[in-house]
């Protein structure tokens, strides 16, 4: 079990947490064949489909008000069905990395805008191409029509070009402030130019609407088309540095260590930016299970609910209460800040969302009331608007089940209680926590109080 | 019988924390000082209020061509100067606006607005550049410019479940309270209690341990100082029966206890009337029109509205021109009202919007919002706004 300490971390970094069942199957496992195991489980990239089909808005504009109103229920109806459709996928999947990562690239690539077909379309790219090019996946997701209408690049025409998108792609999704100019921005806006997609959603150039000049990008000049814009940005290894950084942050320490990273960008370049080689450089360097670099992240919220969803095999017979934990923790999935995605660590914390982390955790597991009011995301205003009583239900049963059975008979006979502690905790146990699980005897009591502590928000 | 009360706790509730009493300095070191004690409450109106449909351009045939099934009639309007009027449903603020209590701001926006509402709120509770990302608001960092003196969360509250990004700086935080009392009883949590009596200093380490549980203990302290302080205050004033009112009377408790509080931030959301908007804008003006005149009335009679400054902003107005179901789709420029006992300049401060010259169908900003939140900081929470800002804004003389 020497290497079980390791493997915890892995599990917790490169998916939500393992597990005591993960435990029984991992104890005698190298690091080297757990990271090959995690990389075949995750082979499988099914997409998800819970949104089948897009809601009319051809005659929104015309349409009366009963009509607006049904149209803005169906939109939210879809977008719930997304949210607790995902949170469920990563709640219950052997895919872990896989969806570890398309959580890493839907924060990287963020997005908030059109409708929940184009939004789970671009959930599914992200989720394909999670461990595989980092350009494909670039590529498509610029090209998707979330991105497209989110960026403004479907209203990139020639003459009149929109820097919306060329500019984020800089500053945010690839090489990052002070790598570029504001000519590259304008000149690769023109690149751009054309770039949509039909009414069925897919791709389309549309030549008419497109900039044929000749372009001046990063002091390489020609007849650029968008392509080879993203070419010439992935040529420049400050791209692969910036990928890194942000991998870096994610998965290792927030604290950026130069040696680390830079190693981490030669393994990306050299790769032609193939995710999969850098990621099993990561997970297969020693530096990485270093102490410094265990148990000190912050979980996000999803990480938080997933974690204890995956830990207690938990099913809700109202779903909807995992929508009412991101709002109360705050971070709901598909609703990012901005463009710039979920800052993450420290801004997780305030006084009242570590409140609700440290109650949600006994709520779930033992039946509570979740008495949450919470504001309305600025984009539900519409909806809102449609509706007369705008009061929420104040106290929500959250009704959910765990599998306690299932959960108890995993753990290793031979496991004492402070060991069963310590497997749930990632940071040490203080001698508060020591204290407590010596004076529980009942072990439900103990493990609803260990995963209610400060500690479990750590991973 | 401790630990399964723990376990068998039902209800969720924003709360807090026991810690010991070494770790209690905070409360010790408030209590002093509370004569000129100024507040700021900020109102947010979430969805995009239409101002042109609040302060009436009654005067302005362009506002009626464009508006021609949803314009509020001149028949209906309380006027306010011979070109602007009050929507019918704020009546209840006129007799504070004839007291010189009010003052209305037009044309307020900033450079290359955006449309969008998250994104928009988003600029606006950072006092970001439109094409600018900050992780941290202006409040925050307010709290953040003032960290040597500052040292507690309740130094900003905000009415609510949840606290607003406009609320979070990178050092300090505000607190979210919705009920103080329901705040304060978790605090009788015992497991939480158990948990902390027992941390010592090993725990308030710079990692991020040491971050949650120096979050958890500013939490106790807070809930602990603003259940205490408040708890004898009853409001004598008659407010009306809806939560936001209910919000206002919250603060106005806050105020008037004591509280050494400096920001209170409350929000009402439903003003993103796309369709039918007259009668859903109404409702919410009234409930926002009737609250805040009823909150105003209490602390002119406390004797607070002094040392008090209200401040209502909407992320952005909306398109001049009605859209086809009787209802106004996002625009840009909005109004901001003020209210307080020392305004400098009650009543409208600038020109009404010019609706001839328009931007794309919208209202060409005059101010940018930067500039109000420079003349709060300046003037009212006295700190350079260069420090909150990121860049110094001339500001306006309304305070």
């Amino acid at each position: 079990m020497k290497d079980i300490k390791q493997i915890k971390h892995l599990f917790a970094r490169a998916g939500f947490g393992m597990r005591f069942e993960d435990l029984r199957k991992y104890k005698n496992t190298s690091i080297h064949k757990a990271v090959k195991e995690l990389f075949e489980n995750s082979d499988n990239d099914d997409p998800i489909a819970v949104v089948t089909q897009p809601v009319d808005d051809m005659m929104l504009a015309k349409a009366d008000a009963d009509t607006k109103k049904k149209f803005f229920q169906m939109e939210r109806e879809q977008e719930k069905n997304l949210n607790i459709g995902w949170i469920t996928k990563m709640s219950t999947t052997d895919a872990i990395l896989r969806e570890k990562m398309t959580l890493f690239w839907s924060n990287h690539f963020s997005c908030r805008d059109g409708k929940a077909v184009y939004i789970q379309q671009l959930n599914n790219i992200q989720r394909a191409n999670a461990l595989g090019n980092f350009r494909t996946l670039l590529i498509q997701v610029s090209q998707s029509p979330a991105m497209l209408l989110f960026l403004n690049n479907q209203q990139n025409h020639k003459g009149h070009p929109n820097e919306n998108f060329a500019r984020e792609l800089m500053e945010l999704f690839t090489i990052g402030r002070g790598n570029y100019t504001e000519q590259d921005v304008k000149e690769s806006a023109r690149a751009f130019t054309g770039w949509g997609f039909d009414k069925d959603g897919t791709f389309k150039m549309r030549p008419f609407l497109h900039d044929t000049g000749v372009k001046t990008f990063m002091g390489k000049t020609g007849n650029f088309q968008g392509e080879d814009i993203i070419d010439i940005i992935l040529s420049k290894k400050q791209t692969a540095h910036f990928i890194s950084t942000k991998l870096y942050k994610y998965l290792v320490n927030e604290t950026p260590d130069n040696t680390h990273i830079n190693a981490m960008t030669d393994v990306l370049f050299n790769a032609n930016y193939e995710i999969k080689p850098l990621l099993e450089f990561v997970f297969t360097a020693d530096w990485f299970y270093d102490d410094k670099n265990t148990g000190n992240l912050i979980k996000s919220p999803v990480d938080f609910i997933v974690g204890l969803n995956r830990q207690f095999y938990v099913t809700y017979q109202k779903p909807d209460v995992l929508l009412l934990f991101q709002r109360a923790l705050g971070q709901e999935l598909f609703y990012p800040p901005n463009v710039a995605g979920w800052p993450g660590g420290r801004n997780w914390i305030d006084s009242s969302s570590l409140m609700y982390r440290l109650k949600i955790a006994s709520t779930v597991l033992d039946q509570g009331l979740i008495d949450f009011t919470g504001k309305t995301d600025p984009e539900d205003e519409a909806f809102l608007a449609t509706v007369r009583n705008q009061q929420h239900v104040v106290n929500t049963h959250v009704q959910a089940d765990p599998d306690w059975d299932k959960f108890f008979s995993d753990i290793p006979k031979d496991m004492s209680k402070v060991e069963i502690a310590q497997f749930l905790l990632e940071p040490p146990l203080n001698g508060t926590v020591q204290n407590t699980v010596n004076e529980d005897n009942d072990l439900k009591i103990m493990v609803v109080e260990l995963v209610s502590t400060p500690e479990y928000q750590l991973y | 019988m401790r630990r399964r009360d723990f376990i068998r706790t039902t209800a969720l509730v924003s709360g807090a924390f026991m810690v010991p009493a070494f770790l209690k300095p905070l409360e010790a070191m408030a209590m002093s000082g509370l004569t000129g004690y100024k507040n700021l409450v900020i109102i947010q109106l979430s969805g995009g209020n239409d101002g042109l449909n609040t302060i009436v351009p009654y005067c302005n045939d362009i506002y009626f061509q464009k508006r021609n099934t949803i314009a509020i009639k001149e028949t209906d309007v309380i006027p306010l100067d011979d070109m602007q009027a009050f929507n019918p449903n704020l009546s209840a603020l006129k007799e504070i606006y004839d007291q010189g209590y009010m003052s209305i701001i037009n044309s307020v926006g900033y450079p290359n607005p955006d449309r969008s509402h998250f994104r928009s709120m988003d600029i606006w509770q950072t006092a970001s550049d439109s094409n600018q990302f900050l992780t941290n608001g202006w409040i925050g960092r307010y709290l953040d410019a003032n960290c040597q003196n500052i040292k507690n969360p309740y130094t900003a509250i905000e009415v609510d479940d949840t606290l607003s990004l406009a609320m979070k700086g990178a050092k300090m935080k505000a607190i979210a309270v919705q009920d103080p009392y329901k705040l304060f009883q978790t605090t009788r949590e015992p497991f939480f209690k158990d948990l902390v009596h027992s941390q010592n200093s090993e725990h308030l380490n710079e990692d991020n341990l040491g971050y949650l549980y120096k979050t958890m203990i500013e939490t106790y302290s807070s809930a602990d100082y603003i259940q205490n302080t408040s708890k004898t205050y009853k409001t004598s004033a008659v407010y009306p029966a809806t939560q936001f009112a209910n919000q206002l009377k919250t603060v106005s408790k806050f105020i008037n206890s004591g509280l050494q509080t400096r920001v209170y931030y409350v929000s009402l959301s439903g003003f993103d009337t796309h369709v039918g908007q007259q009668g859903q804008q109404g409702r919410q003006l009234k409930i926002y029109g009737d609250a805040v005149a009823a909150f105003i009335k209490d602390l002119k009679q406390t004797n607070k509205l002094d040392d008090t400054l209200v401040m209502t902003f909407s992320e952005f107005g909306r398109r001049v021109e009605q859209n086809a179901s009787n209802g106004t789709d996002h625009g840009t420029a909005n109004n901001i009202m003020l209210y307080g006992g020392k305004l400098k300049k009650a009543g409208i401060y600038n020109p009404p919007p010019d609706l001839s010259t328009l931007d794309n169908g919208d209202l060409k900003y005059q101010i940018d919002f930067r500039d109000v939140y420079a003349t709060v900081l300046d003037k009212w929470l006295n700190v350079d706004n260069s420090l909150v800002l990121n860049k110094n804004f001339a500001g306006l003389q309304f305070i």
